[in-house]
């Protein structure tokens, strides 16, 4: 395998949310497992790595939450323009059914892939706001919650979770989302005794596994994860406490 | 089976095996390197670090092609004060950990080794020969004969610890460069740095595709010239060489210690052979010279010449 950028053209765009839109380009004989993510590439501007959120047939698709300069000139784009991208990369999710994915944020895209290979699984998804909510067409039974209440029950998946817990044996939990709410929602499922598999994002250089810049407690974000076990996540000192910046400094996470 | 002694003593520094983590590779942090050491790596270097922290360039940084890698980080790095702290109890490392020390002028090489000096790194390694970042190395004319001892000799008067000083395979004058370094005091030659710069296109978006542009060159597409610069170097200094550029088998590390190499240094390797690559490299190492009955890696060191 060679690590450079193939260019892709934008097939269709779709709106998920004010701030999020899906882009979807043909993924040719690339295979993606569900939780893999793609470095996006837009040529001398930058490259970042994103959840690939839809695989459907020929086709694959990012969803991207507009966040700053790289994702707001994604976020221009029309149909047909095109953007690089590499990969796969990284550690997918492991999928058993009778499974509940907890998404936070636009951390649901990288749920969204698993959520469609598993029929039968309880997805419960939350935001800051009403707006911030996405999928909704494409899950129809999702639970919902925002922190102001514009949407769903008013609060987190961590209020939320708890619920479901008791309700049902899940054989596993997923999530994805801000890690302080990653860490709280494998605390939960520490205490009703299920399996856990958390996403992690880090700021990411090379993508697969050489620069250093993804360490969380000596795991390579890139390609050790992004997706750890409960087990793994338990000795890794980092996880819902330190993050590394650009420069490479390790600082208390936000 | 008669034991295989692979331990080396590079500037009285016992590593046992001759396998260094180089600079650039996974030495974010300490607990990167502690990895690297549970995964046979005889010594670690640290990310190359500067008076100030850098966010380097923007993505793409590192790719590869079919002859192996090129990147253009642009020494990203916390900055000496975040490193001193994140690079502490070094003692538990459990292998020799090398400080790799950059700057814009010789003051800052210098303002950086004291920076470091309460942790307990083995030595230090002064890359002057970085081919991609404006300020440091090449672009910095720092790979001159001149730069190179009034560089070594600022780092010499403000440390003990052996130094070891970084060359680039891209300047014809290269021994004399390294034997500036010699004679300004410096421990042990590395050789070498990547090399170019490199440039890789992107036909369908008609742009290069590391954001610096330019990049250097490592990995098998480096080896012959890094065995070369090895060879070379044997003949012009007295001092060890670190041979880097290409390793990632076995053979290819006594191949460079043949060449004159009393260590050797391993970076894109990890990415054809996984991170357990020195233990791999080691195994290697020790099935050959079983096969041939040599017991002492130390034996091999420089036999290539006449």
């Amino acid at each position: 395998m060679i690590e450079q950028p193939i260019m892709v053209k934008i097939c269709d765009i779709r709106e998920e949310s004010p701030d999020v839109k899906t882009f979807f380009f043909s993924k040719g004989n690339l295979r993606f497992e569900p939780g893999q993510f793609v470095m996006v590439w837009l040529p001398l501007l930058d490259e970042k790595p994103f959840a690939v959120s839809y695989l459907q047939n020929d086709v694959a698709g990012i969803s991207v939450l507009r966040r700053g300069i790289f994702t707001q000139s994604l976020h221009d784009m029309k149909i047909s323009g095109t953007f690089g991208i590499r990969g796969p990369y990284g550690r997918g999710f492991d999928l058993q059914p009778g499974a509940c994915a907890v998404g936070g944020g636009i951390g649901m895209a990288s749920l969204a892939t698993l959520a469609d290979r598993l029929p039968d699984i309880t997805i419960l998804q939350g935001a800051r706001t009403a707006s911030g909510i996405i999928y909704q067409n494409r899950f129809r039974g999702m639970k919902v919650c925002t922190d102001d209440g514009s949407l769903g029950l008013r609060g987190t998946v961590i209020d939320l979770l708890p619920e479901q817990l008791k309700s049902r044996t899940f054989q596993k939990v997923y999530a994805c989302g801000p890690e302080k709410m990653l860490y709280r929602v494998v605390e939960l499922c520490n205490r009703y005794g299920v399996g856990c598999e958390a996403s992690l994002e880090r700021y990411m250089k090379c993508g697969f596994g050489l620069c250093g810049q993804c360490d969380c407690s000596g795991q390579r974000v890139c390609l050790d994860g992004p997706v750890f076990t409960s087990a793994e996540l338990s000795v890794m000192e980092d996880f819902g406490k330190m993050e590394i910046t650009k420069a490479g400094e390790r600082v208390i996470h936000k | 089976m008669s034991k295989i002694n692979l331990s080396v003593n590079l500037c009285n520094i016992p590593l046992n095996n001759p396998g260094i983590l180089a600079s650039g590779i996974l030495g974010t942090t300490r607990a990167l390197l502690k990895r690297m050491v549970e995964n046979g790596a005889g010594a670690v270097t640290i990310k190359s670090i500067s008076k100030e922290p850098r966010e380097g360039h923007k993505n793409p940084t590192v790719i590869t092609f079919e002859g192996g890698m090129l990147n253009a980080v642009g020494y990203s790095n916390p900055g000496v004060e975040a490193a001193a702290k994140e690079f502490s109890q070094l003692n538990e490392i459990g292998a020799p950990v090398i400080a790799s020390v950059i700057g814009t002028q010789k003051e800052d090489f210098v303002r950086v080794v004291e920076g470091l000096s309460a942790q307990k790194f083995s030595a230090i390694e002064i890359p002057l020969s970085c081919p991609h970042t404006p300020g440091f190395g090449l672009l910095a004319g720092q790979g001159t004969p001149q730069a190179t001892f009034d560089i070594t000799a600022a780092v010499r008067k403000a440390t003990s610890l052996p130094i070891f000083i970084k060359l680039s395979p891209s300047i014809p004058e290269l021994c004399s460069v390294a034997k500036a370094a010699e004679d300004a005091g410096a421990d042990a030659i590395t050789a070498v740095n990547s090399m170019g710069p490199g440039m890789l296109i992107n036909i369908d978006a008609q742009r290069p595709i590391l954001s610096f542009k330019v990049g250097g060159v490592t990995g098998d597409a480096l080896r012959p010239i890094a065995i070369r610069c090895v060879y070379d170097l044997y003949q012009s200094v007295k001092i060890p060489i670190i041979g880097v550029g290409g390793i990632s088998t076995g053979r290819h590390a006594i191949e460079i210690m043949m060449a004159g190499a009393s260590a050797f240094g391993v970076g894109s390797a990890i990415y054809y052979r996984g991170i357990d690559v020195f233990k791999k490299i080691s195994d290697e190492m020790a099935f050959w010279m079983q096969e041939r009955g040599i017991t002492n890696i130390n034996e091999i060191v420089g036999v290539a010449h006449d």
